[in-house]
């Protein structure tokens, strides 16, 4: 190595990985300094949860090299690269952290397993200990709390704060905002700015730009298992590091609004929870509707509510002009109301199953004669579904887990398209989705939008953006904002979204 | 790429070859074991066995588990005994009353666990307890015989019907005279039920879409608890069909039978897994896995192997079976997906 390149905190060289047939990486070569934050982007199937693995133990490289500090660097397992100092907090975040425990043992589990560790738990001791971790992260719970009673954003911070209990080196961050409000997230990236103060160096996987643009020093762009771009010269290129990524330029979606024809489902007077105000809503034929808010501003909850999971606190709904008040989702589903649920892990894939079954898992009645199932049917209606919201596939054979995270997307949200419904609910549809599928997906919702109505909820902004052709903002449970997608003031919106109090 | 292909056909069909092999060594080696007769035999001691492995298979399937089925089988012995020794009902009473049980204690069985949120572990073995019991109280712990003194002083009269030993006595013809049992039909007829029902229909797919996310079912518009309770009910009538056959065959309500039962149900069950390497709860899995250990047992008696390594052989097969399922499909599982 020539003396002029000073030596780096995490040094990749030549990284090659396969699995099977597939060559996931391809000679990556990633340097990581001290005191730096590193966006890693890269569409899925890009290679870099592949990548992560390798650096933090989960897999061996096939060939290539790592150092740490200089030295080399061949984690055999993942308690072996964290002994080495190298931490990652992985995008599950119930991979993270015990949720049965107190915040206070979640914080000093660690120290449970480290030698001379003692047998008996000094309690008063750990709380402490706890307290100190929590406060320099910024947590203010009170440690003895359940971590499964916590929030989602609480527990992320938890998973993160374990993590900085062991005083890493190199911090690997996997989506690490998937799940957190935008406040949530601003704790999370004031964190980062104090972590990189000390010296850490950080590798930052995401798909959200707002989060790059916020932290990252330093951007590489992933694609099919190269590093098709480093970008760091100030200010930096977002959007050539986004063409790196894709292979091609990022084409602005152009939305033309069409205004509401016959209006579909109404909402009166609803109220989500008891003590939140009213708001009337109508959603009309051919329309695309996003609903934008935070974690906690009621987006999910009037999903929900739709879609027959939770009562309504108080109003009423019409479906095409009937009263429509279902209590549950076989309910809603017979009315014609469809909703893919956000969280697809949990709620959506079904992972013992094909493609075709997990797609026509709802309308298995569709595909019988007394109660028979016509594989044919199924396969056939599956590979239609296949090519027009384009998931990449071998075969509608393939089990659902062998697929991308964008493309198990379009499978679950394919699984809604296949019979034509009044109401269409998506709730967060572009999650741990790349730019790409989220695109698609875009693209073939607009273009499917007619003889139906269409409600997408989304936390982004931009995703709104790219699909809707009215926004609604949701703000503590309230309608507080109402656009038509064609030159919106987007500080106004921002303001709405973000806005702490609700005005009267 | 080779050995991957070779782990894939291992796991596939390894089972099913381990089983010709068995057969085939035990056809060169045990005079009269490649027989009709010997063939009849393996079938009957592994129907009841199979008929209550397969109910036990659809809880399975949905997530579940019924510890309770070797319980209603006892249960649905004395049951039928008594009504038909003590209470002097015909046999049709008899068999559907034992019916009616099975899918009542399924009934509660589900409605515990749906509704109750109580784990389906606990739940059936607070049921099991239960059935124990409770099938001791009528006759104060006696077995049921015709001619036992009554607690009153009288003798019970009644009688097993010819009619309902034939369900476990009567062998219809078969290439040989009197070959096939009753109960190997019915085995069979049950096996073939259910296996069309979990493989073929969209009942089945929507009960192995909650066994594998529960959740992601519930929000597709499945009714989840419906389908958990019809799981039990299913568990509780083929245990109560095995105990009502149990009971033709033994001709009087043995208090003692049927200790076995449960545990050799669920092995076989659990066996299933490995067969075709599905990894998951399936009726010819099931049905293969009874024939299984049915087969391997028949084998070494028929090498006069005694009958105390029994319980040994039959342990030995499932861990056998369960590092199939769990450990080369896993490995099978890392090796497809990135």
């Amino acid at each position: 190595m020539p003396h002029t390149r000073q030596i780096k905190t995490l040094d990749v060289m030549g990284l090659n990985k396969t699995f099977g047939q597939n060559h996931v990486l391809r000679g990556i070569d990633l340097s990581l300094e001290a005191g730096e934050v590193v966006a890693l982007m890269g569409a899925n199937g890009a290679g870099k949860s592949t990548l992560v693995k390798v650096i933090c133990g989960h897999h061996n490289a096939d060939s290539g090299q790592l150092q740490l500090d200089g030295r080399d660097y061949a984690p055999s397992s993942a308690a072996d690269a964290i002994a080495h100092g190298v931490v990652t907090v992985h995008q599950s975040i119930d991979d993270g952290v015990i949720p049965d425990l107190d915040v206070a043992t979640n914080l000093t589990l660690d120290h449970l397993t480290s030698p001379g560790a003692g047998v008996f738990i000094k309690r008063r001791a750990m709380r402490d200990k706890a307290r100190a971790v929590a406060q320099s992260m910024g947590l203010t719970m009170d440690v003895r709390t359940i971590v499964a009673d916590l929030s989602v954003a609480d527990r992320q911070m938890i998973a993160i704060a374990r993590a900085m209990a062991r005083t890493p080196k190199v911090l690997i961050l996997d989506e690490p905002t998937s799940s957190l409000s935008a406040t949530e997230a601003e704790r999370l990236f004031t964190l980062i700015d104090k972590l990189r103060d000390q010296g850490v160096a950080i590798l930052y996987i995401s798909h959200r730009m707002s989060d790059i643009r916020r932290i990252a020093d330093r951007i590489v762009s992933m694609r099919d298992g190269k590093i098709a771009g480093i970008f760091d010269t100030k200010p930096l290129d977002y959007e050539g590091a986004v063409m790196a990524m894709l292979g091609h330029r990022m084409t602005e979606v152009d939305i033309d609004p069409q205004p509401g024809k016959t209006p579909i489902l109404r909402l009166k007077n609803l109220q989500l929870r008891a003590d939140s105000p009213a708001f009337d809503l109508t959603a009309h034929d051919g329309e695309v509707v996003a609903v934008i808010g935070l974690l906690g501003s009621g987006k999910s909850r009037l999903a929900d509510v739709i879609y027959g999971l939770h009562p309504v606190a108080a109003g009423d709904m019409t479906l095409d002009g009937d009263s429509y008040a279902p209590n549950s989702a076989g309910h809603a589903v017979k009315a014609g109301v469809h909703m893919s649920s956000k969280d697809r892990a949990t709620n959506a894939v079904i992972p013992d199953f094909d493609i075709a079954n997990n797609m026509t898992v709802p309308f298995l009645g569709a595909f019988s004669r007394a109660s028979l199932l016509s594989k044919r049917k199924q396969r056939r209606a599956t590979d239609e579904m296949i090519d027009q919201i384009g998931v990449v596939c071998q075969s509608n054979s393939d089990g659902i887990g062998t697929l991308s995270g964008g493309n198990q997307q379009k499978v679950m949200i394919a699984r809604w398209l296949l019979k034509p419904c009044r109401v269409l609910l998506l709730d967060e549809p572009f999650q741990g989705v790349d730019i790409g599928a989220r695109r698609d997906i875009g693209r073939h919702i607009r273009s499917t939008a007619q003889g139906r109505t269409t409600l997408v909820f989304c936390a982004e902004i931009d995703e709104a953006l790219e699909i809707a052709d009215r926004i609604i903002v949701l703000n503590e449970g309230a309608l507080v904002g109402e656009h038509i997608n064609s030159e919106i003031d987007l500080t106004e919106l921002v303001t709405q979204v973000s806005a702490a109090k609700v005005p009267a | 790429m080779q050995n991957d292909r070779l782990l894939t056909f291992a796991i596939r069909y390894g089972f099913l070859i381990l089983l010709a092999g068995l057969v085939l060594y035990f056809s060169a080696v045990a005079s009269g074991f490649a027989t009709p007769r010997s063939a009849a035999f393996i079938l009957q001691s592994v129907a009841i066995t199979g008929i209550l492995a397969l109910g036990v298979t659809c809880t399975l399937v949905v997530d579940g588990f019924d510890l309770s089925i070797g319980a209603v089988a006892t249960s649905a012995l004395m049951l039928s005994a008594y009504a038909m020794v003590i209470l002097e009902l015909p046999a049709s009473i008899a068999v559907l009353l034992c019916l009616g049980m099975g899918a009542f204690v399924g009934l509660i069985n589900g409605l515990l666990i749906v509704k109750f949120r109580v784990p389906d572990l606990l739940a059936t073995l607070g049921m099991m307890f239960l059935l124990i019991g409770l099938q001791r109280i009528p006759t104060q712990g006696n077995s049921i015989a015709t001619g036992m003194s009554l607690p009153g002083g009288n003798v019970a009269e009644g009688t097993f019907s010819a009619a309902f030993l034939w369900l476990g006595r009567h062998r219809f013809d078969l290439f040989l005279e009197k070959l096939v049992p009753v109960p190997v039909v019915v085995f069979l007829l049950i096996a073939v039920l259910i296996w069309v029902f979990l493989e073929f229909t969209r009942h089945g797919r929507l009960m192995y879409a909650i066994g594998s996310n529960e959740r992601a079912a519930a929000l597709v518009g499945t009714n989840v608890s419906r389908y958990k309770v019809a799981a039990y009910m299913i568990s509780g009538m083929t245990a109560s069909i095995g105990g009502i056959l149990l009971a033709a065959r033994l001709g009087r309500g043995d208090i003692a039978s049927g200790n076995n039962l449960l545990l050799d149900a669920v092995a076989a069950a659990l066996i299933g897994f490995a067969v075709l390497g599905a990894a998951r709860p399936n009726a010819f899995g099931t049905a293969i896995g009874a024939l299984f250990v049915g087969i391997l047992l028949q084998g070494l008696t028929m090498l006069n192997a005694p009958y105390y390594t029994q319980d040994f052989v039959k342990g030995a097969v499932l861990v056998v079976a369960l590092v199939f399922t769990f450990y080369l499909s896993a490995k099978r599982g890392a090796s497809t997906t990135s």
